[in-house]
């Protein structure tokens, strides 16, 4: 497992929490909620969150220190493993959001394949180096919090983000 | 730059991730490719021995974005190798789930994903709430995208992965209450999205190429779950004939199948059903935006956007004249025999031609499927399109230059990697 950095107060000099979402082998559609829960909240995040590292929302993205990352999809390759080591070490608190990141699956749903159908893709996984099995988040790195559902839960999920948020205040 | 392997990386601002490699040689491009790298999660083969009636809810999980597309063309090809036929009011609920869709989806797109680059912004959130145009560009995104994200919450359960839509007619049916706050929701959001139009209509980026368009255009009006597949050759095919229409090219460096039309590439998408039906839209879309509908037909890929502005109204136009008009009452599904058959289930995803095609037993149980996404079908025309664009930026424009160009056309494309698979990276090989 991963180190985790020591939770102090938020790490942006403008006071703001960075945040960081990060997508590895799902469907993307928690990034599809996230955007959604913003229709009502997009005023008061720009306010309080930094978007640091959100490929979604900005081009120029930066993995430097993290009050939070947010990691949605299963662990699919050696390079996601090393990414996601990397995203853990930088951050403070790490929040696995939706069913591939929280239980792996529907993304895992080949490690359950039965022989003849594991034969038939084997040339697809070698190919593109993929892990002989795919992982949950959890499988890799220590998780803080989860935010479980396909697609993740919004009411689940912002209270996931408050608590996050009162306790890297020291609230 | 006269040699060089161009390699970018992480193409933001897309749905998903790719790679590009671009090799330039003697000051022209040699090759461009794509590489679609999210890593397959095999739903055509995890889908065999299922039920049929299961298989929508499964293959929704391909993509996150267009799920509610992916469950449409489930059902419709479940129900064609289950000898289901739906409904009228079913089939409205289902053009209201698609117009909730395209709504939400066309509204994140314009505005989180292509505005920036009109406004010299990294990102939409960095937008200057005190500048009055983009203060009114961050609420209007925001209200638009809400009432898509409240009509397919009603209609269908949820704007991802819905609920309610089943083999065979909906699950549950819209309440008076619903229907209501939704016209009045929609109603209010038409200024904004007039301001949307105007401002796509205005924007003064091109890249122009002859291709061939393709898309499924209805026989009444402009819709997104029925009609023939159509080109701009000219050449009609019913859907269950998609195949002849349709060649598979295997990329060994990507994770994705591309497609060609005989031999050709070609382009699916909004841009392609505004060429090629614009005189179906509804005709209250048509009367409010009439200069922006003399773009079409176009070649212009960022025409697309302006497609998609429009087919937002389009969506909201039909959308309040369905849900003031027709009868959405309660009625049970229609019960699917469970028999062996072959089942093809066509629509028009926000991005372009969906195919689902599935095979079943005689129990209704799943033998074989195959998925063709709107990304694999554009992934070679895309690939033309950037060759044409670097070589008309060489040899004098800076690498930093044509990096920022070719990820806005990528972008104009709307591109959905976690449908085809995932990821944008650019490989300079530099020789």
């Amino acid at each position: 497992m991963a180190d985790t950095k020591k939770e102090t107060g938020p790490s942006g000099s403008d006071g703001r929490i960075r945040v960081g979402w990060f997508t590895f082998s799902c469907c993307e559609d928690n990034t599809i909620v996230m955007t959604e829960i913003m229709n009502d909240h997009w005023q008061e995040w720009k306010k309080i969150f930094d978007f640091r590292h959100a490929r979604v929302l900005r081009k120029h993205n930066v993995l430097d220190e993290l009050d939070i990352a947010f990691v949605e999809g299963a662990i699919a390759s050696d390079a996601h493993r090393q990414e996601l080591e990397k995203i853990r070490e930088r951050s403070k608190l790490l929040v696995a959001v939706g069913s591939c990141a929280v239980t792996g699956m529907p993304s895992a749903q080949r490690n359950l394949f039965s022989e003849e159908q594991k034969k038939e893709i084997e040339f697809l996984v070698a190919r593109f180096a993929a892990l002989p099995e795919v992982l949950k988040v959890a499988d890799v790195v220590k998780v803080d919090a989860e935010v479980p559902g396909c697609p993740m839960n919004p009411e689940t999920f912002l209270k996931v983000v408050n608590e996050a948020v009162a306790r890297l205040k020291g609230e | 730059m006269h040699t060089v392997d161009l390699s970018l990386d992480h193409i933001s601002k897309i749905e998903g991730a790719a790679s590009l490699e671009v090799r330039i040689r003697d000051a022209k491009v040699e090759h461009v490719h794509l590489k679609i790298m999210e890593y397959k999660r095999f739903y055509t083969r995890a889908i065999e021995g299922k039920p049929a009636v299961a298989v929508p809810q499964l293959l929704s999980r391909i993509c996150g974005t267009c799920s509610n597309a992916h469950v449409m063309c489930a059902v419709e090809a479940a129900e064609r190798a289950l000898g289901v036929k739906p409904s009228p009011k079913t089939m409205r609920l289902r053009h209201l789930t698609m117009y909730g869709l395209n709504i939400r989806d066309h509204a994140l797109h314009l505005y989180l994903f292509a505005m920036p680059d009109m406004y010299g912004k990294d990102s939409f959130l960095d937008f200057d709430e005190d500048d009055e145009e983009q203060h009114q560009h961050l609420h209007d995104a925001f209200d638009i995208k809400a009432a898509g994200n409240y009509l397919s919450t009603l209609v269908a359960g949820r704007s991802v992965h819905a609920t309610y839509p089943t083999v065979g007619g909906f699950m549950k049916h819209p309440d008076e209450a619903g229907i209501g706050e939704a016209v009045k929701r929609l109603k209010e959001i038409r200024p904004a999205v007039l301001r949307m139009i105007d401002t796509f209509r205005k924007c003064d980026f091109s890249f122009d190429r002859q291709t061939e368009f393709m898309a499924l255009v209805p026989s009444d009006h402009f819709g997104f779950i029925d009609g023939e597949i159509v080109s701009s050759d000219g050449c009609r095919v019913g859907e269950q004939d998609f195949r002849q229409h349709l060649e598979h090219v295997v990329l060994p460096y990507s994770m994705a199948s591309a497609y060609t039309h005989e031999g050709k590439e070609f382009m699916v998408g909004a841009l392609a059903r505004v060429n090629l039906a614009k005189d179906k839209l509804h005709p209250q879309t048509a009367e409010s935006i009439g200069p922006a509908l003399e773009a079409f037909p176009s070649t212009d890929i960022y025409h697309n956007n302006l497609a998609q502005a429009i087919e937002v109204l389009h969506c909201l136009d039909h959308a309040v004249e369905i849900l003031e008009k027709e009868d959405l009452s309660s009625e049970p599904p229609v019960k699917p025999e469970m028999r062996a058959g072959v089942g093809i289930g066509v629509v028009e995803a926000p991005r372009g031609t969906l195919y689902h095609r599935i095979e079943t037993d005689d129990k209704g149980m799943v033998t074989r499927g195959e998925v063709i996404v709107p990304t694999g079908q554009n992934q070679i025309n895309m690939e033309r399109d950037i060759a044409g664009l670097v070589n008309g930026l060489l040899p004098d424009t800076d690498k930093e230059t044509i990096e920022f160009e070719i990820e806005k056309l990528i972008r104009a494309y709307d591109p959905c990697m976690s449908c085809a698979s995932h990821f944008l990276k650019v490989n300079w090989d530099e020789a």
